[in-house]
């Protein structure tokens, strides 16, 4: 079963095997996200913080192929901060996600990344939008990356409509810290993000702090 | 106040030596030698009129229209060179269409009408051009933002309204508008009031016969910017007819 690999870890695509979650709450959204970024079965990054600012209230959460979803991140944040000052107010969580939709479809033959997209508007309050392979969606909630397929059960039966800061934040970190036991490519830390009409605040949960459950 | 230029006037691209471009000037006059078109904003919406002279008996009934859709909750009244205001409401369409395309909502109107102005004042710049020859009205309804109007004039400026008229009879539609209280008004009660203006100011004596183009959106169309349905317009103008006529009394009266 142990095989010696014949190529060298540098040549494996430098993956952010992942786990990310988005999550609306009246009044704002919570994301979260693992920290660990995998090259083939190294760990190139176990520290990586994967929720990229987009605008002062507008986040996404990478997931896929490290550098292209980064550059989009970039890409899109700067033309968000054009985009602001052109028509002088805080963009839409819409708008962001839009641009993040139009690279990832025009591209998507040469792209492997899928960015979670979510923030706060004075419009429409706390948003999430899904923006896989040049899809746009808004959702409730949404997850994402390798390890989000370990926990479709728990988000389905755990969501509920209607939940508080706290309790999206603690749905959140439980999510994450599930994922990140399951999979092989989520693990480190958990950061998070948490976004409503008075700003971003983020936080970062170490390992020893994450919540356990029945095999740990 | 019309002072010849002579020397200074031929390109857009020369002062002159009193710090007039003369050729921005000019295609200002054209558009004060079109007929009249007003804009008013109210309390959930903005209501346009338009005084579309009819040159010839031959004309279809709707034609050489003067109000243009420009996205769905945009509307445009243009006064001045027609062909060049049909050419700026492809330009401001295309605007709007790709703002949608790019950032997913509604152009806000304050952007809509910055970047038609911009597109304007690029063609007082150069000789090889010369500048539109209209001014126009933009106005919308959202439901975050509320109704707003905004006006460009051929020199590439935009300002925001709550009540604006361009044309020949700008002056005295202005004075009109004044004596509203607009901000108090719904747009039931405004599309009345906006044909009574431009029936007002329209000369009888000088053009002869007219159509009144009449367009609203608000809330009373869910933000839809559309023409005036028929049983509405033919309520307010004749609540303008009759409102006319009371004034005639009354002059009668005097003497």
């Amino acid at each position: 079963m142990l095989e010696e690999s014949t190529e060298s870890e540098w040549q494996s695509e430098v993956k952010t095997g992942t786990t990310i979650i988005a999550v609306e709450f009246n009044g704002g959204v919570v994301l979260g996200s693992d920290s660990r970024v995998s090259a083939g079965e190294t760990v190139v990054n176990r520290v990586m913080n994967k929720l990229s600012l987009l605008h002062d209230k507008i986040y996404c959460a990478l997931s896929g192929s490290a550098a292209d979803a980064q550059t989009i991140a970039e890409m899109v944040n700067y033309q968000l901060d054009v985009h602001s000052i052109e028509i002088g107010e805080d963009p839409q969580v819409r708008s962001a996600a839009t641009l993040v939709k139009n690279i990832s479809y025009k591209y998507k033959e040469e792209l492997s990344a899928h960015l979670i997209v979510a923030g706060w508007d004075r419009r429409g309050g706390g948003q999430v939008f899904v923006t896989l392979n040049g899809l746009l969606s808004r959702q409730p909630f949404a997850v994402g990356g390798s390890g989000s397929s370990y926990v479709y059960g728990f988000v389905d039966a755990e969501y509920q409509k209607g939940m508080s800061k706290e309790d999206c934040q603690q749905f959140v970190v439980n999510t994450i810290s599930l994922a990140m036991s399951r999979d092989g490519s989520s693990g480190g830390v958990a950061y998070l993000v948490t976004i409503d009409e008075k700003g971003a605040e983020e936080k970062c949960i170490l390992g020893n702090e994450l919540p356990t459950f029945y095999d740990q | 106040m019309s002072s010849i230029g002579t020397g200074y006037d031929l390109s857009a691209s020369t002062f002159s030596p009193d710090g007039r471009v003369f050729q921005v000037e000019y295609a200002m006059k054209a558009v004060e030698n079109s007929s009249t078109a007003i804009g008013i904003r109210c309390k959930d919406g903005v209501v346009f009129g338009v005084e579309k002279l009819v040159l010839s008996k031959l004309y279809e009934q709707g034609s050489n229209k003067r109000i243009f859709n420009v996205d769905r909750h945009v509307g445009m009244a243009v006064a001045g060179l027609l062909a060049d205001a049909r050419s700026l409401s492809e330009v401001a369409r295309e605007e709007a269409s790709n703002f949608r395309s790019n950032y997913g909502h509604n152009i806000p109107l304050k952007h809509l009408s910055e970047r038609v102005a911009m597109y304007v004042h690029a063609y007082t710049l150069y000789s090889a051009v010369r500048p539109f020859g209209c001014s126009f009205i933009l106005g919308s309804y959202d439901q975050d933002d509320g109704p707003q109007l905004y006006m460009v004039d051929p020199s590439g400026i935009s300002y925001g309204y709550w009540g604006c008229a361009i044309g020949k009879a700008k002056q005295a539609a202005k004075t009109e508008i004044e004596k509203l209280q607009m901000k108090d008004m719904t747009c039931r009660e405004l599309v009345k009031e906006v044909a009574k203006i431009i029936y007002i100011v329209h000369d009888e004596v000088k053009d002869k016969a007219f159509e009144l183009e009449l367009s609203w959106v608000g809330e009373v169309t869910n933000g839809k910017h559309e023409l005036v349905p028929k049983d509405v317009r033919e309520e307010a103008e004749k609540y303008a007819k009759d409102s006319l006529e009371e004034e005639d009394d009354s002059d009668e009266e005097n003497m």
